[in-house]
């Protein structure tokens, strides 16, 4: 059961003078895949790296409440898992390593049995020890997924989520997404229309506003 | 500096271990300075006020060389996004001074040996004074190169940039780290230098309180 609670409020970004959206507002608070779609251009990346508090809106704001607490921007990384294709993980060390390092810096310990689950079941156990930058693209997008669950995160935010996979990869990551929002909010930002297939709803980017 | 903070600098370690992005760099630098040091010296004697300040040019443009790395490496193999994901800022900030210190400190205890070694007016009278003004400047020098390393990784051309931001910022460290160094070697005492002992201290409680203020606005977009 995941309580947690987001609130969009009116936010608006511009780049310079150019306005990417404006006075945009909504809630997700049950559990489930959201989707984000709109055209090129239209923000959606900038709307997932806002939301994942990684950037900030020009104006508005946004509330992330975890069992009814409002979540400190200080603490927001340890509730969200992000994936997107140009999140880059350390290339010099092997893919257990990067995840090792991970946990530790968020605090954690590893938590070994979750960590062989998904690379068993993303196919990359077999090159865990191997290092990152002898993998292929859907390798490294797949290992981004581990990265992304590995500390069982609330808010799950998966941008273009599918690009340079394979359709095995891409069967296998919509397996893994439809149980996770089981249990843990899901958005995806995305064009992929079988991506956008698993989504309860979807909120469209259109005209620098909702649609 | 806590634990999560410790588990970044380690991961820095390592991965300057295997990428030698910064070593290698700041080594090279301190043999080519210290070489065209000595080769323009040739046989002169020089004073030992200009050996203070020689001693800090080669610390202050080895630093500049090295410690923009902590954070524009991070930009340019773009993992600062991944870092963003796993970590406060304030436990990034403190994982990469702490890596800038371990840095500086070891490039600056062989940058010393060597002074030590081929510099005749490298003779330190007051060794208790030499080692406050080594540890004192060394921290100020990592902790600004930090949050300049920080400020300038987001801009264009960070390699120009770099010394030239630095520069006005780490110019009072320099000119008070270059008197205390003097004054050890002319073995003045610690009641002589506390003046220069009390701008150099407040010099870095200032930029470290005002380095973890502004960190977050530099980190964020």
């Amino acid at each position: 059961m995941n309580n947690y609670f987001l609130h969009v409020k009116n936010i608006s970004k511009f780049f310079g003078r150019r306005l990417i959206f404006k006075d945009m507002t909504f809630e997700i608070n049950n559990n489930g895949i959201i989707g984000i779609s709109g055209d090129n251009g239209s923000g959606k990346s900038t709307l997932v790296k806002i939301i994942a508090g990684i950037t900030s809106p020009s104006s508005g704001e946004i509330v992330h409440q975890d069992r009814g607490k409002e979540i400190i921007p200080e603490k927001l990384h340890n509730y969200i898992g992000f994936v997107s294709p140009y999140l880059v993980l350390y290339e010099e060390f092997s893919a257990y390593e990067n995840l090792s390092f991970f946990s530790n810096i968020r605090g954690i310990k590893l938590n070994i049995e979750r960590a062989d689950f998904l690379l068993e079941k993303l196919l990359l156990f077999k090159r865990k020890d191997d290092l990152v930058k002898t993998y292929s693209s859907g390798m490294k997008q797949r290992l981004k997924f581990i990265f992304a669950l590995i500390h069982n995160p609330s808010l799950i935010i998966l941008d273009e989520p599918t690009s340079n996979l394979d359709s095995s990869g891409k069967d296998t990551v919509y397996q893994l997404v439809e149980n996770e929002s089981k249990s843990n909010i899901i958005i995806i930002a995305s064009n992929e229309q079988s991506d956008l297939n698993l989504c309860q709803r979807e909120i469209k980017l259109q005209d620098f506003k909702l649609s | 500096m806590n634990a999560k903070a410790y588990a970044l600098y380690l991961k820095d370690f390592r991965s300057e271990i295997r990428t030698r992005y910064a070593v290698n760099s700041l080594a090279m630098f301190v043999i080519v300075a210290t070489s065209v040091i000595l080769f323009s010296i040739g046989n002169e004697t020089i004073t030992q006020s200009l050996t203070a300040g020689l001693f800090w040019v080669v610390i202050f443009f080895s630093a500049m060389s090295g410690l923009s790395r902590a954070f524009v490496s991070e930009e340019e193999r773009g993992t600062s996004l991944t870092l963003q994901l796993i970590a406060a800022p304030s436990t990034i900030f403190s994982g990469k001074l702490l890596f800038n210190i371990v840095l500086v400190f070891c490039m600056n205890i062989v940058i010393t040996l060597l002074y030590s070694a081929l510099f005749d007016g490298f003779v330190i009278k007051n060794l208790a004074l030499f080692i406050a003004a080594f540890f004192f400047g060394n921290a100020g020098l990592a902790i600004a190169s930090t949050i300049i390393a920080a400020i300038i990784s987001k801009a264009g051309a960070k390699g120009t940039l770099y010394p030239v931001l630095s520069f006005p910022i780490l110019l009072p460290l320099i000119l008070t780290s270059v008197q205390l160094t003097l004054m050890s070697f002319e073995g003045a005492s610690f009641i002589e230098a506390k003046f220069e002992l009390a701008i150099i201290i407040c010099y870095d409680v200032i930029m470290l309180t005002a380095s973890y203020l502004l960190f977050d606005f530099v980190w964020k977009d």
